[in-house]
């Protein structure tokens, strides 16, 4: 079974060119996209669960299986494609972006994925990230986010709460936090997203949008790491907190959270913030209807500003997903017009004629 | 009518120098086109600053064109100009201690201003001190006379007359020198079409610049220059960006496959961004990227998808893309880095030329990682570069820098256009099928599996049935690829990475060395773009009947085969350089040979006087 997320039918699917298998082809399944390298993540982390749902998860497109390519940064993360039987490349620490525009850009026949996490993505490569969701580079980023640096044992990251103490914050560190969904947001990206580890109905829900959408999908997965940031989700983890904690986001209806007994719903402020109240008190004409559709994000925005360190509030699921001309398809149409243009591939005779120039003499 | 006597000249140097905002080097362009379909030979030195607008009318708002043309080979953009255009007083300051005694200087005297003469910390004006006495100078109101000669258009203002005194003054020379202008008329009509009156304004100040030659006395001679003898075949000009941007074009048609370039806008190299950006035509994707890491790694994306994955830059991005040139090593994959030098550390100077950046390319990243270098030698020259360096990358599946400098990016000479079929043909395979057998036979794809004569591994395209396979910048295991981090693979994959770079040599020519007595004592040796002044001070030496050996490098990593032979072939070896000795460091510890470095950084090319000394200087020490 899976979950409803309740989004709008989109236009012009992110997988469209690329390759089905035939009709023929026996199903794919989950071994199908299981390397033959033993994955090598500490015991009880939650990169196993996202690793699991994205083998389980991936045969549901119906994709021929070479044309899936997932590049990957540096990390605990970034190792992801060395256990998938797709064509990976692990890279260097911050770029992968960067390199999965090179090929996305050039291969529309190609499904192309980037690994990350929030040292890799926020960090070392803020820039590449901004600018593949400005761009609309049609690409999922999978952002795993454990609030902490793993590989390198355990240094704060730009989610770290303030005042985590670790090996390089022994005083709790000072920094301010990014929130990944805040900043995709303002950073024009067309589809944001976030989900957990723990959660794989939820999880294969958001990938199933994040791969269906054109230009470039943000999916920013809370990921447990038990060795350097044991329970950093905890409080939304937990049975009895996470009612009252959660915001299941949900495409067309008001946004709500706690259980039937205390509903809260969201309602506009005279501000122009949002905030919670009690279901029974909110006025009808404040109440916000989640609109993943809305070409102005403020409202996303509004909504992704819920969240805080203290977790009191957590939204879950589709923050935005629109329409909006996908940079490669943008480039290539470009060059395809340019060649249809001049009619058809360049001959000898035209590469001959651009060499000469407009201005040639003879000599003998 | 005139009726100066016309003299026949074998070579001129112009210096065209004005104010940033005179429109030099547009006038020096289109001098050295009318010189071009005049079919001298010619080389060009475009010299600017790296502020779009200086302060207007001081030192370093200065901006010239030097053009050496000349009936035979030319060589060099001429060290010193037997004729200095100067617009206003600091180019006059700024050029002078250029222009030998004797040579001729036209001056334009409206600037000459007591303001304009402060500016430049003058106090007396040399037009009226004395201090020119030992120069040939016409002083010239030429502003003044432009706009006289504009006096009957009304819809122009006194500054757009102004504007058009560097077309006066191109009419002018180029009556000097009996170039026609019928080309210029036709280059302003395209530029200025849609605005007539400034067309007019153009076209008027150009033929009243010719005319004034003709009428007046001031001028009692007029040159000719003859056309140079040169191979027969059809001619261009050409600056090396434009060349190299077209030879990226050609390589990627010979090879058959879409080149995409991955950029950010850099000087000197921005112009080959702006020029591949034209081509989409011939399957050219440009990128600009977010910085200049992007840059590369959109570059190698698309290599790893298989096209030819190109990024331009200049020293200092390249010093940004090192990690993801570092990691094109380890992936064994495609990559151009074209690298067009200048003057460093840092900002350094921008526009000028400098060869200080061959240690970075072969040094400049972590862990043994062992990158092809190659260097063009002309402006031209950076057309067959390109084809090279493609061959390179797609043969051997790595990352090739491709060494040019500003001196070559922005000078120009005439190009003979190869035909398109004769070009090398650049076509490699991808990887098809499954080329190696797990422990039970059945087959599968071992991406590390090298081929045995280039040790170059398949290059697998994502989209290939079969062959689905994870490569990435941890040490990989000989043929599967997978991490490995045992210390015997490691040796041998660093040797192998080594060997397979070395293994280039056993595909490019040997070093040749031009020796025409058979019996010269000293090689000058040389790379990238010193080739031209080595070449021209090499020529002046032998006039003097002494004998002098001249070799060129354009493969500075490998090296050709033969080279430590040529090396120990001689008594001295010149080893001239725009940095402070960075190849001749490398030949030292490479072959114990005892080079001398000689070496200037000031922004410029080499003198060929300055060459020509210090080779006189070593011929000497060994005949004593
Ligand atoms: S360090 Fe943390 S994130 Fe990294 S593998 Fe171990 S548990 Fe997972």
């Amino acid at each position: 079974m899976s979950i409803d997320l309740g989004l709008p039918h989109v236009g012009h699917s992110g997988i469209a060119g690329v390759p089905e298998l035939p009709d023929d082809a026996d199903r794919q399944t989950k071994r199908d996209f299981t390397s033959d390298q033993e994955v090598r993540w500490c015991p009880g982390c939650g990169d196993y669960a996202i690793l699991a749902a994205v083998q389980g998860f991936l045969p549901e497109l119906g994709l021929k299986r070479e044309n899936i390519t997932f590049i990957s940064g540096i990390g605990c993360s970034s190792r992801f494609p060395y256990y998938l039987n797709t064509y990976g490349m692990h890279s260097i620490h911050g770029r992968a972006p960067a390199i999965a525009t090179g090929l996305a850009t050039s291969r529309p026949d190609l499904s192309v994925w980037v690994v990350t996490g929030d040292g890799d993505a926020l960090s070392i490569g803020g820039n590449h990230l901004i600018h593949a969701m400005r761009r609309n580079v049609n690409m999922t980023i999978l952002l795993f986010n454990n609030r902490i640096y793993g590989l390198t044992k355990g240094q704060y990251s730009p989610t770290s709460a303030p005042g985590t103490v670790t090996k390089s914050s022994p005083y709790g560190s000072v920094d301010s936090v990014f929130n990944p969904v805040s900043l995709a947001l303002g950073a024009e990206a067309s589809f944001v997203a976030r989900t957990m580890d723990s959660d794989r109905k939820h999880l294969t829900a958001v990938l199933k949008a994040a791969a269906e959408h054109r230009g470039t999908a943000l999916v920013e997965i809370y990921q447990n790491c038990p060795i350097f940031n044991d329970g950093a989700f905890e409080l939304i983890k937990d049975v009895d907190q996470q009612q009252a904690r959660l915001v299941h986001l949900k495409h067309g209806e008001a946004v709500t959270t706690g259980n039937d007994d205390a509903q809260q719903v969201l309602v506009r402020n005279e501000t122009g913030g949002v905030s919670f109240v009690p279901a029974g008190e909110a006025d009808a004409s404040r109440v916000v209807t989640h609109d993943v559709t809305l070409d102005d994000p403020s409202q996303a925005f509004a909504i992704s500003r819920l969240d805080g360190p203290d977790m009191t509030h957590v939204p879950m699921g589709v923050f935005r997903a629109v329409e909006r001309p996908s940079y490669d398809d943008l480039v290539r149409s470009q060059v395809l017009a340019a060649v249809q243009n001049a009619g058809g591939p360049a001959s000898d005779d035209d590469v001959s004629a651009l060499l000469r120039g407009k201005d040639t003499w003879q000599v003998g | 009518m005139s009726t100066a006597h016309v003299q026949k000249l074998d070579r001129v140097v112009i210096r065209f120098a004005g104010d940033s905002g005179d429109g030099m080097q547009l006038t020096g362009d289109r001098f050295t086109s009318d010189t071009a379909a005049h079919g001298n030979d010619l080389s060009t030195l475009p010299n600017f600053p790296a502020e779009i607008r200086a302060p207007q009318g001081t030192l370093p708002g200065v901006s010239s064109f030097q053009l050496h043309f000349a009936d035979h080979a030319v060589l060099t953009p001429g060290d010193a100009p037997d004729v200095l255009v100067a617009m206003n007083p600091a180019a006059l300051k700024a050029n002078l201690r250029d222009v030998p005694r004797g040579a001729t200087i036209l001056i334009n005297t409206d600037e000459f201003t007591k303001r304009n003469l402060s500016k430049v910390g003058w106090d007396s004006n040399p037009l009226d001190d004395g201090s020119l006495e030992s120069w040939h100078v016409h002083p010239l109101p030429l502003t003044s006379i432009t706009v006289e000669a504009l006096a009957e258009s009304t819809t122009l203002t006194r500054k757009e007359k102004e504007r058009a005194k560097n077309m006066f003054a191109l009419g002018l020379l180029s009556w000097m020198y009996s170039r026609p202008i019928d080309a210029t008329k036709a280059f302003l009509e395209s530029k200025f079409g849609s605005k007539p009156a400034i067309l007019a304004a153009n076209i008027t100040a150009l033929e009243a610049g010719w005319n004034y030659g003709e009428t007046t006395e001031d001028f009692s001679v007029r040159y000719e220059v003859a056309p140079a003898a040169m191979p027969a075949g059809t001619y261009r000009n050409t600056t090396g960006n434009q060349a190299l941007a077209l030879g990226l074009v050609a390589a990627a048609h010979r090879a058959e496959r879409p080149l995409v370039l991955g950029s950010y806008p850099i000087t000197p190299a921005s112009d080959i961004l702006h020029e591949l950006s034209r081509h989409k035509r011939f399957g050219i994707t440009t990128i600009q990227a977010e910085d200049e890491i992007a840059g590369v790694g959109i570059a190698l994306g698309a290599s790893y998808g298989g096209a030819i994955g190109v990024t331009t830059t200049s020293g200092p991005g390249v010093a940004l893309k090192a990690e993801t040139i570092g990691l094109a090593v380890s992936l064994e994959l495609p990559l151009v880095i074209v690298d067009v030098q200048r003057g460093g550390p840092a900002t350094g100077l921008p526009t000028k030329t400098e060869q200080a950046d061959l240690l970075q390319a072969l040094y400049g990243r972590n862990g043994e990682s062992p990158v092809p270098v190659i260097a063009p030698r002309s402006p031209a020259d950076c057309f067959d570069a390109a084809l090279e360096a493609v061959r390179i990358a797609t043969t051997y599946r790595t990352p090739v820098f491709l060494l040019s400098d500003g001196y070559l990016a922005n000078g120009s000479e005439p190009w003979r256009v190869p035909t398109v079929t004769g070009l090398p043909d650049l076509r490699v395979e991808n990887a098809t099928s499954p080329n190696g057998e797990d422990g039970k036979g059945n087959p599968v794809f071992l991406p590390y599996k090298r081929d045995p004569q280039t040790l170059a591994r398949p290059w697998a395209v994502p989209g290939t049935a079969g062959l689905e396979h994870r490569i990435g910048g941890i040490e990989k295991a000989d043929q599967t690829g997978n991490i490995s981090y045992d210390p015997d693979n490691h040796e041998f994959m660093v040797h192998t990475r080594q060997a397979k770079v070395d293994g280039i040599a056993n595909t490019i020519d040997h070093l040749e060395v031009d020796d025409p007595t058979g019996d010269a004592k000293v090689l000058v040796l040389g790379w990238g773009s010193t080739y031209g002044p080595v070449a021209a001070a090499v020529r002046t030496v032998r006039n003097t009947g002494a004998a002098v050996a001249h070799a060129h490098l354009r493969h500075l990593n490998p090296f050709p085969a033969n080279t430590g032979d040529v090396l120990a072939q001689y008594e001295r070896i010149l080893v001239p350089e725009m940095n402070l000795g960075q190849l001749a460091f490398i030949l030292r510890g490479k072959y114990l040979a005892d080079v001398r470095s000689f070496t200037r950084v000031r922004g410029l090319p080499f003198t060929t006087i300055e060459l020509a000394d210090k080779i006189g200087h070593l011929i000497e020490e060994i005949t004593k």
